[in-house]
């Protein structure tokens, strides 16, 4: 069959899907037929459309399935890429390597080596032979273009592992022309060699010309549900592991564009407040190094030779600003606000007389998901063109948005996306870079903008601040009903996805298509995982005047942690213990297993020291289930430990946590991604968070705002992997933190018989740090740095 | 302008630059060398730890012309000059212990690391858990689990 033009014109669906058994191994292994493309070309290009994944079958019995069990966000997420998938293309190199561009950006989650390792696993190629680049912006791919929802492998699995058949398929059929044999009798062989019966070799190096076509072919290739499991499914370091520790890996501030030179932003005192005037533009402009100053609706933007004389020049900007939208509003004025927009909970029918409830309400403070890498880019706009290079999550959307800042067409502006130095994020947004540009623009010049960290943590998005409702409602020892609200300051998910789901929602389950964003991206993610009778969850979002994003898990951590905390208190209602409560409640066998995985490993049960305690909860998302037991040190000693500049206070020594991600391509991978994910929900838990006072928010340091620390992180880690059959990957990037947070919240209760009302739990302590200069909006920078030499 | 000499990973640099710029621009936006990284300016995060005369220190805190032309700064890039060796032992650690995830603060703890076991060996002992807890060197995708093995690890094989 041979098709002309775009291979994308074909419309394909999952209709060219086909099974049939295949008995030629040693059992029987369950094959599906795919239609693939080789495209013409000089040397060897093959490409593969997206294959709808079915939805995710529901098991609930009593509790009638909620919307995320029979079709959540990743099934949301890998629908929008199916019109345009078939542009996902694998070459083979000159030297008989495979490069693949992946439409993707890797921030630290680790895809560019999971894709590698599909791809050499259907090759037949040696991991270090597959190269793995980030695409570019590319209009055309729409959707299937947004790094999120811990998507990308639950998306890209099938049409990688078909691309890569489809050259595999293509260099036999050359082996076979070139050596005279029939296809079937040819092997590849581990290195990138095809072998004939008679041990004839010859490598893909010297196939990838004959293996060209002329013109686009449509051809069928054959795959096992399941990967032979050469590469996929073994433990493998991270391909750019020895770039990194060896200072090589390059993000954006590391790019060496010619005359993109190192630019500042002196902000504003208030979030989101605005330039007025500047009235010291010249002698900002004199100042050692500066070469540019212009003055922007953000701020002032400074260019110069050294980062170090950016910051000394914001430093002196003397400013006139209109104060931001929350001048004057702090933690208790924004709570006040949410508490207002509290919907009533839903009536509940009438009730039989010995009915009882369990009501918790839990406040959760903003958060910032600032990485390492602040917003960062580097940008060089003409007048005719423009180009942009920055960690980006979401280019194509970045890319629009930036040529209609710069006035110029959508073609004419390449956006290159860099490796990120994490998101958790923050990169679904382009902040950065669109600044990038419009900086370049006012200054003419070609720019290399970086965040300040204190611009980072106090002007950049943040996880909005929440509340959560909670009734449960028993009758005996019966949990008939479970109502959970979550109020919250609203999440912004205008970085694509908010038009993905507009285009889309026609195709979303009945009813989600009319719902706002965040709504839908609620109902898409929430499921209680416990059979509890009439489940209801609802969202509220309200205002709009902050900097949002969604934050590594997005509802999740708040939702379960309140959550499961409410379990451990209807279990204490009913006499059970929290492991067996949850046990006979579950409502998933997957859930089920990791939970009695970490009950077993964790030694669930055993006596603890007055002041210390466990705690255990569960999570199911990402086509995935996870568990987690801890055990925690609230006894005086440990809270009151002294470290310099540090929050102490109680210590999380130990963690098991079991993850249930379906088939596993890279086990070492998920191991980081669940270790990463623990810090993460222990943060949440016990120490990280924003204080907003008179308009800002005060944290401007990593000594102020309180991610784990070694002095916070769990001596002891145990990741336990399940063994699965499944032939789909679950999502790993985002799915260590929801069970964590919980697991920490029911420890802490335990421990010190409190119930928290808010988190992180020493947020309403007096502030751990003297909060730096709101004017300048930076800090200098230190000189003592010989005297602090180890 | 002014012009500053010191030693960088075995060579002597001059450059024309202030006296008060911090040295990690001076290595960063003047010299190409991007192995520190910036994390907050401020010398918390310690993501631009290097050494100066072998001992850990953080460059965004130091103005260059507070080096003296003989003050041997060595970055992640020339950490394994200073074995002689492709890559020093602490880093054969990491790589054992696939420690990094987006990377961008490995630079900085491994060279952390380092001057860790060399203080350590200075007293006259090894690591503790105590040394471990207290590496304030920040990692936002949370590798501290698998730096705890790595710098314990990179110790027997220094």
């Amino acid at each position: 069959m041979t098709i002309t033009g775009p291979a994308g014109s074909t419309g394909l669906g999952q209709d060219q899907a086909a099974t049939e058994g295949d008995t030629t191994g040693t059992g029987t292994v369950s094959r599906r037929g795919f239609l693939g493309f080789v495209l013409g070309g000089a040397t060897l290009v093959a490409a593969a459309p997206f294959l709808e994944q079915p939805p995710a079958a529901a098991d609930g019995i009593p509790t009638v399935p909620q919307p995320a069990e029979i079709y959540d966000l990743n099934d949301f997420l890998t629908h929008i890429t199916l019109p345009t998938s078939q542009l996902i293309t694998i070459s083979i190199d000159e030297d008989g390597g495979a490069s693949f561009a992946l439409p993707r950006a890797e921030v630290g989650q680790g895809i560019t080596t999971s894709t590698a390792m599909i791809i050499a696993e259907e090759l037949d190629l040696p991991l270090e032979k597959v190269r793995i680049s980030l695409a570019p912006a590319r209009p055309e791919l729409l959707f299937n273009q947004l790094t999120g929802g811990s998507n990308t492998t639950i998306s890209t699995y099938t049409p990688v592992r078909v691309a890569a058949a489809v050259a595999r398929g293509a260099l036999l059929a050359a082996a076979a022309r070139l050596l005279g044999d029939n296809v079937d009798q040819l092997v590849t062989k581990a290195g990138g060699i095809v072998e004939a019966p008679d041990g004839r070799q010859v490598t893909y190096a010297e196939l990838t010309i004959d293996a060209a076509v002329a013109q686009d072919r449509a051809v069928e290739v054959q795959l096992p549900d399941r990967p032979a499991g050469r590469v996929v499914g073994t433990p493998q370091n991270r391909v750019d592991a020895r770039d990194a520790i060896t200072g090589r890996k390059q993000y954006a501030t590391d790019l060496q564009v010619e005359d993109a030179w190192p630019t500042m932003v002196c902000r504003a005192p208030t979030l989101n407040g605005t330039l007025r005037s500047v009235e010291n533009l010249d002698a900002v402009r004199d100042m050692p190094g500066v070469t540019h100053v212009a003055e922007l609706d953000f701020g002032v933007a400074i260019r110069a030779r050294t980062f170090g004389q950016c910051i000394d020049a914001v430093r002196a900007v003397e400013a006139q600003w209109e104060d931001g939208p929350v001048a004057g509003e702090s933690d208790e004025t924004v709570l006040r606000g949410l508490q207002a927009s509290q919907l009533p909970l839903p009536k509940l029918p009438s009730l039989p007389l010995l009915a009882r409830t369990v009501n918790h309400d839990v406040t959760f403070y903003f958060r910032s998901n600032s990485p390492m890498d602040t917003n960062s880019a580097v940008a060089d706009v003409r007048s005719d063109r423009a180009e942009i290079w920055s960690a980006l999550k979401s280019p194509v959307v970045a890319q629009a948005a930036i040529a209609e800042a710069v006035g110029l067409p959508v073609d004419k502006v390449t956006v290159n996306v860099v490796q990120g130095g994490g998101s958790f994020g923050r990169r679904l947004f382009f902040d950065g870079a669109l600044e990038a540009a419009r900086i370049s623009k006012a200054m003419g010049v070609p720019v290399k903008l970086m965040w300040h960290r204190a611009d980072d943590a106090r002007a950049g998005r943040v996880h909005p601040m929440c509340t959560s409702r909670i009734r449960t409602v028993l009758v005996g020892d019966e949990v008939v009903a479970f109502q959970q609200s979550l109020t919250s300051i609203e999440t912004d998910f205008r970085h694509g996805l908010g038009d993905a789901l507009t285009a889309f929602a026609a195709d979303l389950p009945t009813g989600l298509g009319n719902l706002g964003f965040s709504e839908t991206v609620f109902l898409l993610t929430q499921e209680v995982p416990y059979n509890f009778g009439a489940v209801v969850q609802t969202l509220t979002e309200v205002d709009q005047r902050f900097n949002t994003g969604s934050m590594r898990n997005i509802y999740s951590p708040d939702v379960r942690a309140a959550s499961e905390l409410v379990v451990d208190q209807v279990a204490a209602a009913v006499g059970k213990d929290p492991y067996e409560f949850r046990r006979s409640h579950a409502r998933n066998p997957r859930v089920a297993a990791v939970l009695d995985k970490v009950a077993e490993e964790g030694g669930w049960g055993r006596t603890m020291e007055p002041g210390t305690a466990q705690g255990i909860a569960i999570h199911k998302e990402y086509k995935g289930a996870t568990a987690c037991l801890v055990e925690i040190d609230c006894r005086p000693e440990t809270v009151g430990r002294q470290v310099r500049d540090a929050v102490t206070g109680p210590r999380v020594t130990k963690v098991v946590f079991a993850v249930d991600a379906g088939l596993v391509i890279n086990p070492r991978g998920l191991e980081a991604q669940m270790q990463g994910g623990i810090n993460d929900g222990i943060a949440l838990a016990l120490t990280s968070s924003l204080h907003l006072r008179d308009g800002h928010f005060l944290e401007a340091s990593w000594d102020n705002y309180f991610y784990t620390r070694q002095w916070n992180t769990p001596p002891e880690v145990e990741v336990h992997i399940m063994p699965s059959e499944s032939p789909q990957p679950g999502g790993a990037g985002e799915a260590g933190v929801a069970a964590t947070f919980a697991a920490v919240a029911c420890a802490y209760a335990r421990a010190t018989g409190t119930t928290p009302t808010h988190f992180p739990i020493n947020h309403l302590e007096p502030l751990a740090f003297e909060p730096k200069t709101f004017e300048p909006p930076i800090p200098p920078s230190p000189t003592n740095g010989l005297r602090l030499t180890y | 302008m002014p012009t500053q000499t010191f030693r960088l990973n075995g060579e002597t640099v001059t450059v024309d630059v202030e006296d008060d710029v911090r040295v990690l621009w001076v290595l960063r936006d003047l010299l190409g060398v991007t192995g520190p990284k910036y994390g907050c300016g401020i010398n918390v995060c310690k993501a631009c730890t290097s050494h100066v005369n072998g001992r850990a220190f953080n460059p965004c805190a130091v103005r260059v012309g507070d080096l003296a032309a003989d003050d041997e700064v060595t970055t992640i890039e020339g950490l394994p000059a200073t074995v002689g060796a492709e890559l020093h032992p602490m880093q054969e650690a990491w790589l054992e212990h696939d420690v990094a995830q987006c990377g961008y603060c490995q630079p900085g703890q491994v060279m952390a690391a380092v001057a860790l076991v060399n203080k350590a060996r200075r007293e006259g002992r090894t690591i503790t858990d105590a040394d471990l807890d207290g590496i304030r060197n920040i990692c936002r995708c949370g590798t501290y689990t698998r730096i705890r093995e790595a710098v314990v690890d990179g110790e027997s094989r220094m």
